[in-house]
């Protein structure tokens, strides 16, 4: 466990003010940036730090926890460096759209067509944003948290313990 | 002048070579392929969601679900996930039959991707030996975990319970056995003109389009990036071993069976490394507030039982934060991403599924080719339907 993360230091000082906070747990160091700097940020880690891959892009549903409801969480990985970063972007649900990342990352594409199906942020700029898992006809986003378990319009599910 | 138009035709969700549910949209000039849409999910089954109203240990069984080809490989990434949630430490023992059985889990994976790859391209032969040699890790999971394919074995802090003595001889003889089998099946693949046709040149992708697109695993490799998640960022022990990472030069679906049979050697020798390492021991953490209690203690004493009802109906509360933990799975990198609010349930937990992304790269790598090449592209990029829908 480093004291400090090859790119963090980079980032604080190029993007001091887009950085809302940096945090290390559990050995992943983790940066979460304002929205309107995400691409800047991607780019900036592609191309000067060497993170090339970007692995995995998701939301996290963060119904009445946190002022803005929904989180986005970028992983990378640095093939040439062996090590990994995260990325997070605080996503409002009044404003429930984010610029898209397939322009730095062509993994993004799925991905963000994934977060789009389950959560319903909508990534501007994005060359086919469609449903991927649910069918196109689908209402509603499954991996929010006001979403009940067992679909719409039914009795919520009490568990076999309860 | 003859008219010719674009044609689209619908290849799956039913058919042969697709290895599941997947349904490609193919639009066609002649033989050559103009244009591929991938339709999915017709295997989703809302893992991630019912992950949120179940208990880190009810979560467990539905891992074994996503990749059905290689069970104990995305048990191991759930379980390190939580662990190093937890914080807590697993006992050698436990740690090194987790990697003989990862390591059995890929040789496995691989066989069946190897079996189903020849029988798509048309050496049935091999599909028939491969299958026989993949029901001797069928059997040891039979044996270690009562299921041959749904394990759900390993736990937070270690494992179910120890390995029957019979165990190491069996993996001994299975590990000995592979390299043989492997030159047999090289003897009818290799240098053998229809299969060399087939796969020299077929798929394509370069080193930088795989790595913008995410590919992991050989797929990866196979292009010529040097990236083993086992060697360069190791987890459950794997910087121990000592194992030769595979790399191809032509990145092509040729390359790609290469540095695959290349792996499964390599897994042999992890396998032996790892049965050598093999001592007594307890094969449970000491951390009574996570782990279930010895059943001697259940059966016969009143604590015993309560700690055992405790565990099995509130679970265990996890600390709060965030980890992600990636595996090299026999597809590629598995990650899960498991945010904890400190209760006994994971507040979100996200599915990193390799074959999901590999996926994406179908049209880049057939376009163009003739529609015969397609069936040879699914199958090198080794896909599972159940870890891509989830």
């Amino acid at each position: 466990m480093a004291d400090t993360h090859r790119a963090v230091s980079k980032l604080q000082e190029k993007f001091a003010a887009s950085i809302l906070e940096v945090k290390e747990d559990r050995g992943d160091w983790i940066v979460t940036v304002a929205k309107e700097s995400l691409i800047a940020v991607l780019s900036f880690l592609k191309a000067e730090c060497r993170y090339t891959m970007l692995t995995d892009v998701t939301a996290v549903d963060y119904l009445g926890k946190k002022d803005e409801r929904f989180m986005m969480v970028y992983q990378m990985t640095s093939v040439a460096h062996k090590d990994r970063i995260r990325i997070k972007v605080p996503v409002s649900e009044s404003d429930c759209r984010i610029e898209s990342a397939t322009q730095v990352f062509g993994s993004a594409n799925w991905l963000e067509r994934e977060v789009f199906d389950l959560f319903g942020i909508t990534f501007d700029n994005h060359p086919d944003l469609r449903r991927i898992l649910m069918t196109p006809d689908w209402v509603g986003h499954p991996l929010r948290k006001d979403y009940p378990l067992q679909g719409p319009g039914r009795e919520p599910y009490k568990g076999r313990l309860s | 002048m003859a008219k010719t138009e674009i044609m689209t035709v619908n290849m799956g969700p039913q058919h042969p070579s697709t290895h599941g549910v997947l349904r490609l949209v193919i639009e066609l000039d002649g033989e050559n392929i103009v244009k591929i849409d991938p339709d999915i999910g017709y295997l989703h089954r809302g893992v991630e969601k019912l992950s949120e109203h179940r208990t880190y240990h009810q979560t467990l069984p539905l891992t074994d679900r996503l990749d059905y080809l290689a069970p104990m490989s995305n048990n191991l990434g759930y379980i390190l996930t939580v662990e190093k949630l937890l914080g807590i430490e697993v006992p050698e023992r436990a740690e090194t039959i987790r990697v003989i059985m990862a390591e059995m889990t890929r040789l496995e994976s691989h066989l069946v991707w190897l079996a189903c790859h020849a029988l798509d391209i048309g050496a049935m032969t091999v599909f028939l030996y491969a299958f026989r040699e993949r029901e001797v890790v069928m059997e040891t999971y039979e044996l270690i975990s009562g299921a041959r394919m749904t394990s759900n074995f390993f736990r937070a802090g270690g494992l179910s319970q120890d390995v029957p003595p019979e165990f190491e001889k069996k993996v001994r003889d299975f590990a000995a056995s592979i390299p043989g089998y492997l030159d047999m099946y090289e003897g009818l693949l290799t240098d053998n003109p229809i299969w060399r046709k087939r796969t020299i040149g077929n798929g394509v992708i370069s080193a930088e389009d795989a790595t913008d697109i995410g590919i992991t695993g050989p797929a990866l490799r196979g292009s010529g990036v040097d990236f083993d998640l086992r060697r360069d960022i190791p987890y459950a022990g794997y910087e121990k071993y000592t194992f030769i990472v595979p790399t191809g030069t032509n990145c092509d679906t040729f390359d790609r069976y290469k540095v695959r049979l290349v792996e499964m050697h390599e897994s042999c020798k992890i396998i032996n490394q790892a049965l050598d390492r093999l001592k007594p021991g307890p094969v449970l953490a000491d951390a009574p507030q996570v782990c279930y209690p010895p059943k001697e203690s259940v059966y016969n004493s009143i604590e015993g039982l309560i700690h055992h009802f405790k565990i099995a109906s509130e679970g265990y509360p996890v600390p709060a934060g965030e980890a992600y933990v990636g595996v090299e799975a026999p597809k590629g990198e598995l990650g899960y991403y498991i945010v904890s609010d400190g209760s006994s349930k994971p507040y979100r937990m996200r599915i990193r599924p390799p074959s999901f992304i590999n996926l994406q790269a179908i049209e880049k790598m057939s376009k163009g080719a003739m529609i015969a090449d397609l069936v040879a592209v699914i199958g090198t990029l080794d896909i599972v339907l159940g870890e891509i829908d989830r």
